[in-house]
Parts: C-alpha cells; sequence; structure tokens
C-alpha cells in the first residue's frame, strides 16, 4: 500500500535548494489532509547536516544518504539511490522542483518505476481522493489538470516559487540509508560555474530584465545596478540574446526560462508572444519602454512610458534611499 | 556513426490556443512546425555525419500530418524517416517514450538525440525515458557536443553554470538552444527529399497493439485568465520613478 508523500530534496554544494522548502510547505498540507507522513530524501556528500532543516519546514522523516559518488550530481547515481528507496518504502508520491537536476532526476526515476510524471506544474491539490496537479502548457497559453489515477508514487516536478516556503518545524526522524549508486556511466570531468552574487533566474523572487530598448551589451549595466539595490536577478528578452548582447542563459521566454517572481521589472522589452509566456505567471510585472503601445503594457501592473535610459538610473537611486 | 533523431511536430509559437465544443486544445487551423528544440538536433546529428559518416535516421510518433516534420528533416539532409502512427492509443510521455523504443531497438545507433523538451506540453522526460527503457546513458540540456573513439563529452547546462559529462556510445543526449544554428533546407535537399524514404508504422507493427497505456490522464482544460494592464505612472521620468518605487512597497508590497 503505496503511502507518504517524498520530496526529493534539491542541494547543490552543501544548499538546500528553496524550491525544497516550498515543496515541504505545500507537501506538508497535502500529507495532512491524507493524514500521511511527509517525507525528505536527501542525497549528497557531507549533507547529514542539512537533514534538520527539513524539519522546520515540515517534513516528519528524512531519509539521507551519503557516498563520495553522490558529492556531484549524475543522472545515474542519483536515478539509482532514488528509484531503489522508493521501491523499499513504497511512497504514495514523490515530489521534485522542475529545476535543471529535478527535471533530469524525475524522468530517469519515472521511468525506472514505470509511473507517471507531470512536469514544471503551478498547483497541487486532493480531488476526490487523488492528487490532481495543474501546469501550463503550450508556454502557459493553456493549462491542463492532470492526475496519475493508478501507478505508483505518483511523481510531479513542481515550478519554483510556485508556493511558499513557511516554516512549520517539528523534529525530523532522520534515517540514514547506505545507497548503492550502482554504475554511473555519466563521468563528470569538469564543472564551470559563472561566479555571480546574484541570485539564479528560476528561483529569484525579483528579476530585471532587458530587451531591444537596450540597445548595446554595455547598457545592462544599468539593470545590474537596479538589480543589485533589489538583491535581484538579471534576465533578457530573445531579441537582446539574439543580437549576442548577453547570453542564452539569461533568456526568459518559451525558448528559455520559465519564471514566477514576486516582482518583474521588464526594461525596454515591446512583450512578444514568446516572451510573455515565460514570464506571465509573475505576481508583479512591471514595464518600462518608451513605446505606449508595446504589447507588455497589456500585462504590466505597473507602466512607465519613458526613456529607460532615464528612467532606470532615477528608479535605482529611488529605491536605494528607500531601502537604506 | 549512425544516429537517431527523434522529433515531434508541435504548434507554431505564434499560434493562439482555443478550447474546442469538448473543452480539448482546439487542433484545427493551427500552423504546425518541427519542435524548435528538435531542430538543434537534426542539425547537430547532420554535423557529426557530415564530420564521421553514418547515417541519419529522424523518427516521429503521431498522426499523418507529422510528416511535413519529418520531410523538413529530410530536406535538411537527413537520410530516412519514420513515423508512427499511435491509432487511438492514450498517448502520455510513458506511452510515446514505449513507442520510440520499441521503433529504435530495431535500428542499429551510436547516438540517440532530441530537443530537451517539447514547446507544446514541455515536459521534457521522453527522451530521458527511452534511455532508460533503452538502457543506455542520458546527458540533458547539451550545448556542446564532441564525439571521438567511441565516446562523447557533452557541455550541459546546469543552474548558475555548465558541466562536462564523458559518456561511452551508444547514448542518448538532448539539445539545449546554443547547441547550433539549424540550416534551412535548400531548394535541392527539398527536391531530394521527395525521394528519400518514409516508413509508415503501426503500433501492430511494431508487436504494441493494446499494449500501450498512458499512465497520466488529462482532466481538464482551460485558458489562463488573461492578465488585466494595470496603470500607466504619468509624470517627469523623476516622478515617475518616485511614484512606482512608492507605488511596489505601499500598493503591491513587493518590496
Amino acid at each position: 500500500m503505496a503511502k507518504g508523500i517524498w520530496v526529493f530534496a534539491e542541494q547543490r554544494e552543501g544548499q538546500i535548494k528553496k524550491v525544497t522548502y516550498e515543496l515541504l510547505s505545500e507537501g506538508r498540507k497535502i500529507a495532512d489532509q491524507l493524514g500521511e507522513e511527509l517525507c525528505a530524501v536527501l542525497l549528497g556528500k557531507g549533507v547529514a547536516g542539512l537533514a534538520s532543516s527539513l524539519g522546520e519546514y515540515g517534513a516528519d522523516k528524512v531519509y539521507v544518504a551519503e557516498s563520495d559518488a553522490l558529492e556531484n550530481y549524475t543522472t545515474d547515481g542519483y536515478t539509482n539511490v532514488v528509484a531503489d528507496l522508493v521501491k523499499q518504502y513504497e511512497p504514495g508520491a514523490l515530489l521534485l522542483g522542475c529545476t535543471v537536476t529535478g527535471r533530469d532526476l524525475a524522468a530517469q526515476v519515472a521511468q525506472r518505476l514505470e509511473t507517471g510524471l507531470m512536469t514544471d506544474c503551478t498547483g497541487m491539490a486532493i480531488e476526490d481522493g487523488q492528487l490532481v496537479f495543474t501546469r501550463p502548457i503550450y508556454a502557459g497559453k493553456a493549462m491542463v489538470k492532470a492526475a496519475c489515477p493508478e501507478a505508483r508514487p505518483v511523481m510531479a516536478t513542481i515550478r519554483p516559487n510556485t508556493f511558499a516556503a513557511v516554516p512549520n518545524a517539528r523534529e525530523a526522524e532522520i534515517i540514514t540509508v547506505t545507497p548503492n549508486t550502482g554504475d554511473i556511466r555519466q563521468v563528470i570531468k569538469d564543472i564551470v560555474r559563472q561566479i555571480s552574487e546574484r541570485p539564479e533566474l528560476t528561483e529569484a523572487d525579483i528579476i530585471v530584465s532587458g530587451g531591444r530598448g537596450m540597445k548595446g551589451p554595455e547598457n545592462f549595466k544599468l539593470l545590474e545596478e537596479l538589480a543589485d539595490v533589489l538583491g535581484a536577478a538579471v534576465g533578457a528578452s530573445r531579441a537582446a540574446v539574439d543580437a549576442g548582447w548577453i547570453p542564452h542563459t539569461y533568456q526568459v521566454g518559451q525558448t528559455g526560462k520559465t519564471v514566477s517572481p514576486v516582482l518583474y521589472i521588464a526594461c525596454g522589452i515591446s512583450g512578444a508572444i514568446q516572451h510573455l509566456a515565460g514570464m506571465s505567471s509573475s505576481k508583479c510585472i512591471v514595464a518600462i519602454n518608451k513605446d505606449e503601445e508595446a504589447n507588455i503594457f497589456k500585462v504590466a501592473d505597473y507602466g512607465i512610458v519613458g526613456d529607460l535610459f532615464e528612467v532606470v538610473p532615477l528608479l535605482t537611486e529611488e529605491l536605494k534611499k528607500m531601502l537604506a | 556513426m549512425n544516429i537517431v533523431v527523434c522529433l515531434k511536430q508541435t504548434f507554431d509559437t505564434e499560434a493562439k490556443i482555443t478550447l474546442d465544443a469538448g473543452g480539448k486544445i482546439e487542433r484545427k487551423g493551427v500552423s504546425l512546425i518541427m519542435n524548435p528544440y528538435d531542430e538543434f538536433a537534426v542539425e547537430e546529428a547532420l554535423r557529426l555525419k557530415e564530420k564521421d559518416g553514418g547515417e541519419v535516421t529522424v523518427i516521429s510518433v503521431g498522426e499523418s500530418s507529422a510528416q511535413d516534420a519529418l520531410r523538413q528533416a529530410l530536406a535538411m539532409g537527413a537520410d530516412k524517416a519514420i513515423l508512427v502512427d499511435p491509432g487511438e492509443a492514450e498517448l502520455d510521455e510513458y506511452a510515446t517514450a514505449t513507442i520510440l523504443a520499441k521503433a529504435i531497438s530495431g535500428l542499429e545507433y551510436d547516438i540517440i538525440l532530441g530537443g530537451f523538451r517539447a514547446i507544446d506540453d514541455g515536459s521534457a522526460q521522453v527522451a530521458g525515458r527511452v534511455a532508460e527503457i533503452l538502457n543506455v546513458p542520458v546527458v540533458n540540456v547539451v550545448t556542446k557536443l564532441e564525439v571521438e573513439g567511441g565516446k562523447a563529452v557533452a557541455t550541459r547546462e546546469i543552474e548558475g553554470g555548465s558541466e562536462l559529462v564523458e559518456v561511452a556510445l551508444p547514448a542518448v543526449f538532448t539539445a539545449q538552444k546554443g547547441l547550433n544554428e539549424p540550416r534551412y533546407p535548400s531548394m535541392k535537399g527539398i527536391m531530394k527529399a521527395k525521394k528519400k524514404p518514409m516508413q509508415k508504422m503501426t503500433l501492430g507493427d511494431l508487436g504494441l497493439e493494446g499494449q500501450v497505456a498512458a499512465k497520466v490522464k488529462a482532466l481538464s482544460y482551460s485558458l489562463p485568465e488573461p492578465r488585466k494592464a494595470g496603470k500607466i505612472i504619468p509624470g517627469e521620468a523623476a516622478e515617475a520613478a518616485r511614484e512606482l518605487a512608492k507605488l511596489l512597497r505601499e500598493e503591491a508590497k513587493v518590496i
């Protein structure tokens, strides 16, 4: 009898990803409604110390699997261990963040267990006794509600920033398991990190984004200054990326990243449908554009029709004073 | 070097989405394209073939309209195409991957490529599932691929950076934007494509008749509430900037 809600606790370099706490917070509500337990599964090397923080967000139990082979994420290593644990403990549901790692792992585990997986979900509820997930399709132009009626566990990846991370302290029972990492066919030769003090685009609460109106790569400095005052990430539209002003990793939209921050500030972005697809689930949208006919104003909560080269530095100054 | 590319026909990115009388996504009158991420996969396959020789097979699971996407890949330079018609079978990613893997298992392959996600359902899991069924390694969101001596080194995008992953072939790789710039089919390519083989298969041909069932069921579709236009803040730049900062803090309460 498959029971219990499991959350994959994603960590990189000893830091738990924020989306993990978001999933535990919402998973706690679901577990309480079902009268089942909420468990986290934490893999890595030297990560046992992170387990208690998972209890602070509602986990009843934390399964900790440590191994040298789990220090860096590998598709095979993590799939082998997570799939084994699921086979052993038979949870009813397994939730992961829709991150690069979560997406990679979820597909492999789902196939190994021959179960269904709903990805990039933005809603989760119990309806008629089963877990139902809402997910945007066609880049947010439509939504589908879906369920996995028979196969277990039900698996889903949830878009970061969908749920609030709410502390719900309890002392989690820590269960140390000995992982069998098995044959790992992916050999990590090198990891290159871009050194950035700014938050990851998909996890950021605030994003300052620039488009064609930025006119050149050198002007992104204006956005960086505004971003740093707000502790925000910097993003870009496809037009700016295709012009070669900023790398593709910054692109927000249908062929870039999908984001749902609390605040999205679009500077010199016209609001093409492909861009809106990637950011229209933001809670508050601000548009700064000199073209008052720009599409972006149709979705913006606040708009300033004006020259961004004038408005953005002034806004940076205002916010600096306000937040000082 | 034999390469198989899994591709999908999707709605055009500009397509307006509506619901039909039955509450499902209306498919009539929508222009269809090859999933843009799959174009990167096709292009990469062609580049590998140009370098090392071999054959590129493109495969899709879909209705007969999907032939257009396959023809496009043939016009770009792929050698042959396979279209599996799922008939009445209800498909999810599990079912689609089961069909693809069965069809591919009858081919010779060193490399399997696909887009890392489709722009319609965006599920980003079919290629990974195919790898799992065929018991070959997968490397996802690849932005650079170097193949030599039965091994491949792929650069894949990770949050805040990238990593280099080495795998022995055969293996599955999924393409991310940045991997290459897909070519446009030439007139000559388009003419040639008409004569290239397009094999049509049914689930019965694959021995999967009645064997394929979706794990995930769609319950209902809806269109999102359109966002309403908010307020335009009037005034000179300095005044507007001050007002915006105030509204963000006091009204929207987001900073």
